[in-house]
């Protein structure tokens, strides 16, 4: 369960076999901290931004102008809050309640690929491992709302599952209409299928991708309980909803579970739809690929020029979801909330229809390009793509085999594990 | 004792607590919590044995769904604040009989099975989707009828059969059973203006 960091182990040559271990330690700290980090980064996001859409300017004193320290000193004043348990509660699990979401919300970080190779856990099945970890977070959720003892909580956490299990069909139908595209649902590959010009992005695949996506970041948005679907919270009529009674740390982990699933779902779309951790501009991608691709030769130079495309990548990669978290803040400060009953209308009555649509559309475009055009796609031959996509993939798993195995037999001769690794994945 | 025979110590132990606890709570909700430990640590047992599309299945499936619906059955039904099921000791017989008899049976197909003969272990070292984990093509591609796997090992005379069948009547057999629910939850139509 770490990154795939040769790259960063060549740095650590003259440590023996520890090399690969603080490689490790380094990369699963950040992973760690790219869960911690997010929501910090997007609370003050979102107080900026619903800020300057209701004409105010948001938080401005702590840490200057812009006020970016401001999540900070929120996090300050929650560490001291008292812990409350309410009488009524079913304390036990009103305390584990907050960490079954924050828990669900981080591991689903454990499968995303950040870039090329750059995952903690390279899965054949990423995409169904990912969608059925964040189905969990739910179940926090409904606990809390449960186990409080108010009846406030009761109706946010009755909302929250009837929502849930209702929007949970068409999130995995609209995510299955790239993977028809795409052949696979291992997210490394997927990701770099889409390589080249932005017209490669599975968004611009077929017609049926297209509106998929569109239908997938609706679905996303409700499947994270943001507004205009935050039902479960629906401070209007429910005081707070399912966290009402929390106070304090356990009711910020509901918040940073809430943002972090937010960035999760807004990274599964880019790299379904958006080409992931790829620039869109051919010249950039190619390069890039080509860095990545010597540094598997060996030499240290190399290596280090790797390692930065795959720096780049995640950045890339990171903006993308980031502005899918920005649409998420605006659309919340810019519609007004739906009833329940409009919510369960939406779900049931058009969006599960439309996703199927898409999903059997997508599954005869192929045929109706076929039958026209002779090819399969409209843009450059998938096969191509996706032969090159599964050579980066088994690179990259390559790379992971070559650090887990020494690192979890701590005492093993690191250079001769490696070496028979990497031949034995790759051919 | 390495990294995987700890985290195996440490999830076996959290699944068999899990399932002991789900017995010994009397609350509904509880049991439930206890079921998702239990069944969340079965799927992390999956993944440790590199089983990573059917430890998914078991977290989508079990704890996602099922568990869900559970909860939500019990909000929406109970009279009281904390739905409580208590069993009589007639009850307590009757059922660690069948527990006792299940683990008999547990233990005796495991005893059953030769761990030790090197078939076994061959068969798991030597085919190499098997090795590196990434067992999701294949199963794919047996639903659909076909298993490139075994036809490669095989003399090629004759194709292996797949799983298509069972699949197509397992499909099927869940759609009767959705006509069927769906029409008993159904709303009785009641005749215009008596009601």
């Amino acid at each position: 369960m770490m990154f795939a960091a040769q790259s960063i182990a060549d740095f650590f040559q003259g440590f023996g076999g520890w090399q690969y271990v603080i490689a490790a330690v380094i990369h699963a700290v950040l992973l760690v901290h790219v869960f911690a980090v997010s929501p910090f980064a997007f609370i003050w996001l979102e107080r900026k931004v619903s800020g300057r859409i209701q004409d105010r300017l948001g938080p401005t004193r702590v840490g200057g102008l812009f006020g970016w320290l401001q999540s900070l000193a929120d996090g300050i004043k929650l560490v001291q809050k008292e812990d409350l348990c309410p009488t009524a509660a079913d304390s036990m699990l009103f305390r584990s309640a907050p960490y079954i979401v924050c828990v669900s919300s981080f591991a689903a970080f454990m499968v995303l690929p950040f870039s090329h190779g750059w995952v903690a856990v390279a899965a054949d099945c990423g995409l169904f491992i990912i969608l059925a970890i964040l189905s969990l977070e739910v179940f926090g959720i409904i606990m809390a709302g449960y186990s409080s003892g108010s009846k406030w909580s009761l109706f946010g956490g009755m909302r929250e599952a009837a929502q849930m299990v209702s929007y949970e069909i068409p999130l995995a139908i609209c995510a299955l209409v790239p993977v028809i595209a795409a052949g696979s649902l291992n997210l490394g590959e997927v990701g770099g299928m889409q390589r080249g010009w932005f017209t490669n992005w599975f968004l611009f695949h077929d017609p049926f991708t297209f509106i998929a996506f569109f239908v997938y970041f609706v679905v996303a948005t409700a499947s994270c309980k943001r507004a205009p679907f935050d039902l479960a919270e629906a401070e209007s009529e429910l005081v707070g909803g399912f966290h009402t009674e929390y106070s304090g740390m356990r009711w910020s982990f509901f918040f940073m579970g809430e943002y972090a699933s937010m960035f999760a779902v807004c990274a599964i779309a880019s790299i379904l739809f958006l080409g992931g951790w790829n620039t869109g501009l051919a010249p950039i991608d190619d390069a890039l690929y080509a860095a990545r691709h010597a540094s598997l030769d060996g030499t240290s130079s190399a290596a280090a020029m790797g390692y930065l495309a795959n720096v780049i990548g995640a950045g890339v990669f990171a903006a993308k979801a980031s502005f899918g978290v920005f649409v998420q803040v605006w659309l919340r400060w810019t519609l007004p909330r739906l009833r329940i009953d409009q919510v369960m209308t939406t779900c049931l009555k058009y969006l599960v229809p439309i996703s199927c649509f898409l999903f059997l559309g997508a599954t005869l475009w192929p045929l109706i390009l076929v039958t026209g055009m002779g090819r399969t796609t409209w843009t450059s031959p998938i096969g191509d793509r996706a032969a090159e996509g599964l050579q980066e993939t088994r690179d990259g798993s390559a790379e992971v085999s070559a650090v887990t195995v020494p690192s979890i037999e701590i005492g093993l001769v690191v250079p001769a594990a490696s070496s028979v690794d990497l031949e034995g994945v790759v051919q | 004792m390495n990294g995987e025979s700890f985290l195996f110590t440490v999830f076996a132990l959290a699944t068999c607590l899990g399932a002991i606890a789900v017995v010994f709570s009397q609350t509904v909700v509880r049991m439930a919590f206890w079921l998702v430990i239990s069944l969340g640590s079965t799927a992390a047992l999956f993944f440790l044995a590199k089983a990573d599309f059917v430890g998914a299945a078991q977290l989508l499936i079990y704890v996602g769904g099922t568990l869900v619906l559970l909860v939500f059955g019990v909000m929406l039904t109970a009279s009281g604040p904390y739905l409580k099921i208590i069993t009589s000791p007639g009850e307590i017989m009757m059922g660690s009989c069948v527990g006792l008899l299940f683990l008999f049976v547990v233990f005796a197909s495991l005893d059953g099975v030769k761990w030790r003969e090197p078939s076994v272990a061959a068969m798991a070292a030597g085919n190499p989707v098997v090795a590196t984990g990434n067992t999701l093509r294949p199963i794919g591609l047996s639903f659909l009828g076909s298993r490139p796997d075994q036809d490669l090992i095989s003399d090629g005379d004759h194709l292996t059969p797949g799983y298509l069948l069972p699949f197509e009547i397992v499909s099927v057999h869940l759609l009767v059973v959705l006509i069927g629910a769906a029409y008993l939850a159904r709303a009785k139509r009641r005749p215009v203006g008596s009601g």
